[in-house]
């Protein structure tokens, strides 16, 4: 009998995850794991997680456009997020937490190991927090994050994105991304996103703009859907701060 | 932090480091832990005891590493939870890595080296004899504090056993 494994599906999917190993992004040959992974069966440690545990006591924080308790509005951009969480069988996830952190404007990090010379915000702190409502559904204001550079290969620069990290109901559904902006030049020049084995798996990566939930006089509208665990799981990556 | 006054266990610290292929510190690694609570229970809808569930415990610690690649956890040991119908697993945490430079998470468990249970745990037994070690942390006793030490190796000789999921259950 043959037994697809979550591992398979969630980490050794050619068509659609990276490999731990990617020569062109420099820090995975130092990272990556170079022994086979230990294939177990999923017990009740696999199967929970602290998913919903921690949801219940999240407050929502959905606003990075004014979350930095300063009082004052961040600079650039305002855009508007939306998305729904789903099931590898298109089941939403609800009461799901969502964390996203970002650059600003500038393609600066609050953080410091981030020190390149572009302006910090002081009304800007690039984090967030939101829970999924009963449809899976997500929404955040923030704004536009800034390209920015890294050091991995000469005059390297990271396409705008946001990093996404979802808990959901289990240990498996466990998933840290990031979504990109449509039209971005720099997405065929940036390693992490190639280390995507295809085209259509980078592009699930790709938020989509939506004039619908753009609104007047306010904010543009970006859409962009998750799937966790499944043949049309979204990639994923795991990510500190870069 | 995982406990509170109030929350029910033996208080026990876990400190360890990440490190590379090089030996070298991960100073950006992100470690998070999942465990049962000192009964045996997970917080969570599919762990329906009857091990009762601890109010002051939920079981969840995440923890960013320093410069040297340190991270630290102060919680209590987990009580033993079930395997199948008629075994148990040994007490262990579940641990997860995130850092820049892992283009996936990487999965795995800490044991107890104090602990009889370890020893017999089938989970354990799935990972080659030669590299169980590098899952049973060691233990450190100081003024009376517990410290169970668990270095992460991504990478090397010396690498940590990850663990990827089958998906039936066992
Ligand atoms: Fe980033």
């Amino acid at each position: 009998m043959s037994v697809t494994t979550i591992g398979e599906i969630v980490r050794g999917d050619r068509e659609i995850f990276p490999p731990y190993l990617y020569e062109a992004y420099q820090s995975t040959r130092r990272r990556a794991p170079s022994l086979p992974l230990v294939e177990v069966p999923l017990t009740i440690s696999e199967l929970t997680g602290p998913g919903p545990a921690i949801s219940a006591i999240t407050s929502e924080d959905a606003d990075l456009t004014r979350n930095a308790g300063t009082g004052g509005e961040a600079i650039g951009q305002r855009i508007i997020v939306v998305g729904r969480v789903v099931d590898e069988n298109g089941s939403p996830l609800p009461n799901t937490l969502l964390e996203i952190w970002q650059a600003n404007a500038a393609g600066r990090y609050l953080h410091k190991r981030d020190q390149w010379p572009a302006p910090l915000d002081p009304h800007f702190l690039g984090m967030g927090r939101c829970l999924t409502d009963r449809e899976g559904q997500y929404r955040f204001l923030t704004i536009r994050p800034g390209a920015y550079p890294w050091r991995n290969h000469p005059n390297a620069w990271r396409p705008a994105h946001i990093h996404f990290s979802i808990f959901g109901p289990s240990t498996l559904s466990r998933l840290v991304t990031q979504m990109y902006f449509p039209g971005d030049p720099l997405h065929e020049l940036d390693p992490i996103m190639n280390s995507i084995p295809t085209d259509a798996a980078r592009k699930r990566l790709i938020a989509a703009y939506d004039h619908g939930v753009t609104e007047p006089e306010w904010a543009l509208g970006f859409r962009w859907d998750i799937v966790v665990r499944g043949d049309f799981a979204t990639p994923f990556e795991s990510n500190g701060n870069r | 932090m995982l406990v509170q006054p109030e929350t029910k266990g033996t208080r026990i610290r876990i400190e360890g480091r990440v490190v590379d292929g090089d030996g070298a510190p991960v100073p950006d690694a992100l470690v998070e832990i999942w465990q049962a609570n000192a009964a045996g229970r997970y917080n969570h809808p599919l762990d329906e005891g009857p091990s009762p569930l601890d109010p002051f415990f939920l079981g969840f610690g995440r923890s960013g590493t320093e410069d040297d690649g340190r991270y630290w956890f102060e919680t209590v040991k987990p009580g033993a939870v079930r395997f199948d119908k008629n075994r148990l697993q040994a007490p262990h945490i579940s641990v997860t890595v995130f850092a820049r430079g892992m283009l996936n998470h990487v999965a795995t468990r800490l044991y107890f080296p104090d602990d009889p249970e370890t020893e017999h745990d089938p989970i354990l037994h799935l990972v080659p004899e030669e590299r169980r070690k590098t899952l049973i942390a060691s233990r450190e006793e100081a003024g009376g504090a517990v410290t169970y030490r668990f270095d992460v190796v991504l990478r090397g000789a010396l690498e940590t056993a990850f663990f990827q999921a089958a998906s039936a259950p066992a």
